[in-house]
């Protein structure tokens, strides 16, 4: 049992009392909705003649179907503009904030929170989306749950969770130039498993960790759930405070910032913290790692061979050799050269001002590979917009990036943003599920950023770190 | 039966099988998004596995829920981390429309698993060889019946008893009916407002 971690205490905090089957009932400090999980959350509601216990804490956003090019409405999927309806009616009734289009404020759930300031270290937070996971890199105890549990969690305020075990990951050392968060939990998901993670909370530390960006954070507490962990999260530091006071919730009242800074440090994992479980992980050996099959823990080094089926583990070996018969890859090659047809750059894992600065940084001065479709997908409006004032969208055209609007799109391809037959997609999102991307003969290549915009460039995969910044005047 | 508030006790599920073998099946292959851009989860029977069952023109692929002799099957058998991904709620409830009442298997994703209890459906598990045996049971006993028997922690089929492991909390709230949970959360709804009150980030409206 662990004892003194931040999980620990973000837990006891929150606990109103223990339920008759044992699990603990826990208050929801923020409840993030969206237009695809909520819908029938609110009519079980409706059904039960209940209403929402808190909507001064519950905050909603669309994400999932808003189309990223044409957004005038009424949206050109009907199915979309009903979603979109639906949420717009529910929040109204409600009285529930909501970041829509036309505020400035939309964008991807869990970029959108972050951006704001409503998250923060030591808040519950939970959201029909399995990457809520992300929220933990503030230091917040952040969850993914289905639409019963919103239902629950819009009625009550609460919700029936059972304690888990924390394993600590501590990444030592320096990461080299080139490799970036996203390598980092790449790396930990295809050493622990997808499934290494069911019973955990993710802690992660150590040198690297801590010398990571908010941005970087986020990557890597967003794919938690990817290996298995429902939450991660990095303790609370300077970096965390840095961002939190130039957002919304605190610029203008510093005052607040204050006054919760000691409830934020409080929160942080005792020195002696005790752990169920500790991995280390050496940072310095790491280099880019991208998928070569259709889990996210099938990665691999750029410069490593593809592992051989008959190589792995006993219980991994039949869904690698269907993995590699789907991508077509060849046991003992590297990815290096595999061709793509598409690259897309977005989603909550890496569609964030720093992912495209890097990027843009990197497509300066040269050219998407003819017959490559790319893509830049900003995380949500502010990025779009500050992006834009940078002079990003331009690099991005010029280069032959298509830029667009805010919203989840090619990730899980529930808007126009699709995969076409057996298209291969170099991409900056969290899953490589067979179907994910739009086209069930579709090839994901999961990848970080940098490595994204390389394949674009060069039409294949490629090492990002043998690719120099070029010096336009 | 029923537990508090008319909530049905889910001890036993009792039924044929189907087995869905393979590790890590996730939520995108069990209901595509593409299904998802609805407002109820009415009808997503029929999407369950879909890209799995129907080829593009939707003719029928080889897959056993496509079967004659498991389309009436109850139990589904599967493998390990069954559910992993997306947590979407859609799922359970594609699997449940399709007539899934219980799911037996190695492991199951957290969220997945969460998502079933609230539908008052149980995740039982079992090791490796166990469920491999079952689901050559199955494949040789299309209309064998499965008993499940969440209190007991077994699951029966043919002459053989096996034991199974269901999760402390799942069993209490489905053998107790206590698995909708809002109704119970909801009685406390004072301590839940002394809760928000106490907490220093927490500004309420009057």
């Amino acid at each position: 049992m662990s004892k003194g971690t931040l999980y620990d205490k973000v837990w006891d905090e929150h606990t109103v009392t223990e339920l008759p089957t044992g699990q603990t009932q826990l208050f929801v400090g923020l409840h993030l909705i969206h237009e695809v999980t909520s819908p029938q959350a609110f009519g079980m509601l409706r059904e039960r003649d209940m209403e929402v216990a808190y909507p001064e804490l519950t905050h909603a956003t669309v994400d999932h179907i808003v189309p990223t090019a044409d957004q005038s409405r009424p949206y050109g999927d009907d199915a979309a503009e009903e979603m979109m309806k639906e949420l717009e009616e529910n929040v109204r009734e409600a009285g529930i904030n909501f970041s829509d289009p036309t505020s400035g404020n939309q964008g991807i759930v869990h970029v959108i929170g972050p951006e704001q300031g409503i998250t923060q270290p030591g808040k519950t937070i939970v959201c029909g989306d399995s990457h809520t996971s992300t929220h933990g890199a503030f230091g917040a105890l952040a969850f993914g749950i289905g639409t019963s549990q919103i239902r629950d969690v819009l009625a009550t305020g609460c919700i029936a969770f059972e304690k888990q075990k924390v394993r600590k990951i501590e990444v030592t050392g320096e990461l080299g130039d080139g490799v970036e968060a996203k390598d980092v939990i790449l790396e930990i998901i295809r050493r622990l498993g997808t499934d290494g993670g069911v019973g955990y909370v993710y802690e992660y530390a150590g040198e690297a960790i801590e010398n990571l960006d908010m941005e970087g954070r986020m990557s890597i507490c967003n794919m938690s759930i990817e290996g298995g962990a429902r939450a991660g999260y990095i303790n609370p530091d300077e970096t965390t405070y840095e961002w939190l006071a130039e957002t919304d919730e605190f610029v203008d009242d510093p005052e607040k910032f204050e006054r919760l800074k000691p409830y934020w440090e409080s929160i942080r994992s005792d020195e002696d913290a005790e752990y169920d479980d500790v991995v280390t992980i050496d940072g310095d050996e790491l280099e880019p790692v991208v998928t070569w099959g259709t889990t996210p823990g099938q990665g691999v080094g750029i410069t490593q061979p593809i592992p051989a089926p008959e190589d792995l583990p006993a219980d991994k070996q039949d869904t690698a050799r269907r993995a590699q018969e789907h991508m077509r890859v060849t046991p003992g090659e590297t990815m290096e050269g595999y061709e793509i047809d598409v690259a897309f750059l977005g989603s909550c894992t890496n569609a964030r001002l720093a992912d495209l600065r890097r990027a843009a940084k990197l497509v300066k001065g040269r050219q998407v590979a003819d017959g490559v479709r790319a893509m830049v997908v900003p995380g949500s409006q502010r990025v779009q917009k500050q992006a834009e004032e940078e002079g990003l969208k331009d690099i991005f055209e010029e280069a032959g990036f298509t830029w667009r609007n805010a919203g989840c799109s090619m990730c899980l391809g529930m808007n126009e943003d699709q995969l076409e037959g057996d298209e291969a997609c170099a991409s900056s999102s969290n899953r490589n599920f067979i179907g994910r991307q739009g086209s069930k003969d579709g090839r994901t290549i999961l990848m970080n950023p940098r490595m994204v915009v390389a394949a674009a460039i060069e039409g294949h995969v490629t090492d990002v770190r043998e690719m120099k910044e070029v010096n336009v005047a | 039966m029923s537990g508090t508030d008319d909530i049905p006790t889910v001890d036993y599920v009792s039924g044929t099988g189907v087995p869905i073998r393979g590790n890590d099946i996730d939520t995108d292959q069990i209901i595509p998004a593409r299904f998802m851009k609805v407002v109820t989860f009415d009808g997503l029977g029929q999407f369950a596995f879909f890209d799995q069952r129907f080829d593009d023109d939707d003719t029928q692929k080889d897959h056993p829920m496509n079967e004659e002799q498991f389309k009436d099957a109850s139990v589904m058998v599967v493998n390990s981390n069954f559910g992993c991904g997306s947590s979407r709620e859609h799922a359970p409830q594609a699997l449940m429309r399709w007539g899934i009442d219980a799911l037996v298997g190695e492991s199951f994703a957290e969220i997945f698993a969460g998502n079933c209890l609230a539908l008052g459906i149980p995740t039982v598990t079992a090791d490796s060889e166990t469920v491999t045996a079952l689901q050559e049971w199955v494949d040789e006993n299309p209309d064998g019946t499965i008993d499940v028997d969440v209190e007991a922690e077994t699951v029966t089929y043919g002459d053989t008893t096996v034991d199974v492991t269901v999760d402390d909390a799942q069993r209490r709230a489905l053998v107790d009916g206590v698995w909708d949970t809002t109704a119970l959360m909801k009685s406390n709804a004072q301590a839940v407002r002394e809760k928000a009150q106490s907490l220093p980030y927490v500004t309420l409206d009057e």
